[in-house]
């Protein structure tokens, strides 16, 4: 009785599409307003397996095993070997992974709601560690964690029935747990609700991690596990599918346009949270936390640590999208990164790829300048002022020597050095003209600091400007005044031969 | 005075870089990383000796030629699974590869207890063990030296599908004692009172007054996860049960 009771909504709306087939399938998924409830596990029990036990069809990521296509509950067998092996973190880098079915994440397992799962748990007789593992599609304590607990060379087998709807982490829970999860030991388990997903062009398998190695990020040789950074939470890796570039290159994940594509995506960690983004792509709907109702039109997902999360988006326009991490050092830093390249022909009308490339002077060519054009009229009228040469050198400034000087004067440490209440022009200030002329390279030391590095010469400046920037540098900052004239500016010019502006 | 006397002992050990014999533990007080429901403070370590190194496929294949019962076509099925010396080429043979030296694997607790029995021994209780191992190559209690913490993860790191070393191969610790760490797992005479949860995470449990008293067991010094990993592996073991990483050596009380 409660299994028909649960049943009702779907079939209402089963009769809502008109018992079209090909109708129903799309708007499966959608089939469940936000205000009716699935009826949770209580409404998950459509009562004893049918027919024969299935074996489940388990796949290594980034695939997705196919639909179930089961239209009554069945008992379903799973087999799932865990295996401690060496693999490639990054290149060149060589990890211990512990896995479960020898890839991370682990094998992608598929089962339909209300169905009875007899879980297989084998631990190859190479493993050095225990193992078991804790399904959060399980109801029951430990998500089946004690009741799989297998030594090296050992099996064991517990049985569970999948009451709630919804995609789930699974996970190993033996001590230490977190170095268990660390080294690789998760996966992703979706339990379809009983009138299916609709259908899609292309599904796909992803997991983050995070990795914590005794070296540094890509430092190369097989690289320990570090419990103190782990403990930290200060990862080395934050990888998509438990390596760099393991969905990149060669292995990136496929579409062609016109196609919709729903991604399969967990977070492992043990640590971090993920802020799951596509570059380039907006999710059409994200059934966020892996639950039964979607959001629409999103950029980013969290998606935390033991959590996962299915979204869909329909593919227009072809290139490469990236996903990523949007915990934005994590993806370009430590590994965050996958590929989906979209195969077929531009579609202009949505996307046109570049279309014009143009200097952009933005508000330098009229603020700003007008100080340099109101200094140079007074110049040519004989009339300059000290404060219209300021004026005129400190919008010269922020656009030549800001960049490296900072618009404050400050340098950077050890890198570019200071111009504020510098002691190297304290001493000489006439110094500054040929240092805007001739450049700078060899070692300075500047107000205590030595730096060594090259600053090219400005010769493209004219007497005019090269004269107002120093006078605005001599008026700057706590140095020590003064003023410098173009004549002065165009005699220095004369006396040595100025190099040519090098690119800067 | 004992001190000397296990550095008199010392040239007694064979030439070669053969290692054999027993080392003598003086024991002591000793804080454990495991805490126990009804143990306070330090746990009292009595003398005892210990093998300098773990037991070898040579050394057990005499044993087993002089106990036939022991053999793996023989040994009731209770006491030994179906992997026991599975990685011999015959019940009583070995290959001439160098497996004569390594360190003896894929024997079940009953097989490793007959042996020390035979011997005049027994299998090490955990405290000993654990007291013995504490030590690096230059000190009694090097587990506050996070150097001896990374060798140790340094070998959980190596796949076991590489060949074992031979027995006695590494460097002696303070103790004369060698191969704690880093070669294989080692049997304890006291592995099944040794009740980790299956599940690391029940810690606080009311469940877990079911294992009551000594059994109810968790890590004291969570920093030392790499005991933990220890006490993980033999609390999934029955008696019985064999793996290509698990050995043992004995002691001998000293009275």
């Amino acid at each position: 009785m409660k299994r028909l009771v649960s049943l009702l909504p779907f079939v209402f709306v089963f009769v809502l599409a008109g018992c079209d087939r090909a109708q129903r399938a799309p708007d499966a998924g959608a089939a469940i307003p936000a205000q009716v409830t699935t009826g949770g596990s209580k409404g998950g029990d459509f009562g004893p397996p049918q027919g024969e036990p299935v074996k489940a069809v388990l796949t290594s990521p980034p695939f997705v095993p196919p639909a179930t296509g089961r239209t009554q509950p069945a008992k379903v067998i799973v087999e799932l070997e865990v295996i401690e092996k060496e693999m490639a973190i990054s290149e060149g880098v060589r990890y211990m992974f512990w896995t479960f079915g020898g890839t991370v994440p682990g094998s992608f397992i598929r089962v339909r709601q209300g169905d009875t799962v007899e879980f297989h748990l084998k631990n190859a007789p190479d493993s050095k560690m225990p193992h078991n593992i804790d399904l959060h599609g399980v109801t029951g304590p430990g998500g089946g964690a004690a009741s799989s607990f297998t030594a090296p060379g050992h099996a064991s087998r517990f049985t569970f029935k999948a009451l709630n709807a919804g995609l789930y982490v699974y996970h190993c829970a033996t001590a230490p747990v977190g170095m268990h999860v660390a080294n690789g030991m998760y996966g992703l388990i979706l339990i379809e609700p009983p009138q299916g997903l609709s259908k899609v062009d292309r599904e796909y398998y992803v997991m983050q991690g995070d990795f914590y190695t005794v070296g540094k990020y890509r430092e190369k040789g097989l690289q320990g596990f570090s419990m103190e950074k782990a403990i930290d939470e200060h990862p080395t890796y934050v990888l998509f599918n438990g390596g760099e570039g393991a969905l990149t290159g060669e292995k990136a994940l496929t579409a062609k346009t016109g196609e919709s594509v729903r991604l399969y995506v967990g977070n492992g960690g043990p640590n971090l949270v993920s802020s799951f983004h596509v570059i380039g792509e907006i999710f059409d709907k994200v059934w966020y936390e892996g639950g039964t109702h979607f959001q629409e039109n999103v950029q980013t997902t969290l998606i935390p640590a033991g959590g996962a999360a299915m979204m869909e988006f329909h593919v227009e326009v072809p290139g490469s999208y990236v996903l990523v991490d949007h915990s934005i050092f994590r993806a370009f830093n430590k590994g965050a990164v996958a590929i989906l390249k979209a195969e077929g022909p531009e579609v202009a009308a949505i996307y046109s790829g570049k279309e014009v490339d143009e200097m952009y002077l933005g508000d330098r060519a009229q603020p700003n300048l007008a100080a340099v054009a109101n200094a140079a009229r007074s110049a040519k009228a004989g009339a300059l002022t000290l404060d219209e040469q300021i004026k005129a050198g400190q919008a010269l400034f922020a656009g030549t020597c800001s960049t490296c000087h900072q618009g404050n004067g400050q340098g950077l440490p050890g890198v570019f050095p200071p111009l504020a209440k510098s002691d190297y022009f304290a001493k000489d200030p006439t110094r500054i003209v040929d240092v805007v002329l001739r450049g700078l390279s060899g070692t300075v030391k500047v107000n205590g600091q030595a730096y060594n590095s090259v600053m090219p010469p400005m010769s493209q400046l004219t007497d005019d400007e090269a004269a107002n920037i120093a006078t605005y540098v001599l008026n700057s900052w706590g140095n020590p005044g003064g003023r410098v004239s173009s004549d002065e500016v165009a005699k220095r010019r004369k006396e040595a031969p100025v190099a040519a502006a090098a690119p800067h | 005075m004992r001190a000397l006397l296990v550095i008199c002992l010392l040239p007694l050990v064979a030439s070669a870089g053969e290692v054999t014999g027993y080392a003598r533990i003086a024991g002591g007080d000793f804080i454990t990383a495991l805490k126990y429901e009804d143990a306070r403070g330090p746990t009292k370590v009595a003398p005892f000796d210990i093998m300098r190194r773990p037991v070898t496929n040579a050394e057990f294949l005499a044993f087993v030629t002089r106990n036939p019962a022991w053999r793996r076509d023989r040994v009731a099925p209770v006491f030994a699974g179906p992997d026991y010396l599975a990685h011999w080429p015959a019940p009583a043979r070995l290959s001439p590869d160098g497996l004569g030296g390594q360190p003896v694997t894929r024997v079940s607790w009953y097989a490793a207890n007959a042996y020390c029995e035979e011997q005049g021994a027994r299998l090490p209780r955990w405290f000993e063990w654990e007291y013995v191992a504490a030590a690096d190559e230059t000190r009694r209690d090097a587990r506050r030296d996070p150097a001896w913490r990374e060798r140790i993860l340094g070998w959980y790191a190596r796949p076991s599908s590489r060949s074992l070393p031979r027995s006695g191969a590494q460097a002696a610790n303070a103790y004369g004692v060698r191969d704690l760490h880093g070669v294989v797992w080692e049997w304890t005479d006291d592995y099944s009172a040794l009740l980790v949860s299956g599940d690391n995470r029940n810690q606080g449990d009311p469940d877990r007054t079911q294992f009551c008293g000594a059994g109810a067991l968790s890590i004291d010094d969570r920093e030392n996860y790499a005991v933990l990993m220890r006490v993980a592996m033999l609390s999934s073991l029955g008696g019985s049960d064999t793996t290509m990483n698990l050995g043992f050596r004995c002691v001998r009380e000293v009275r």
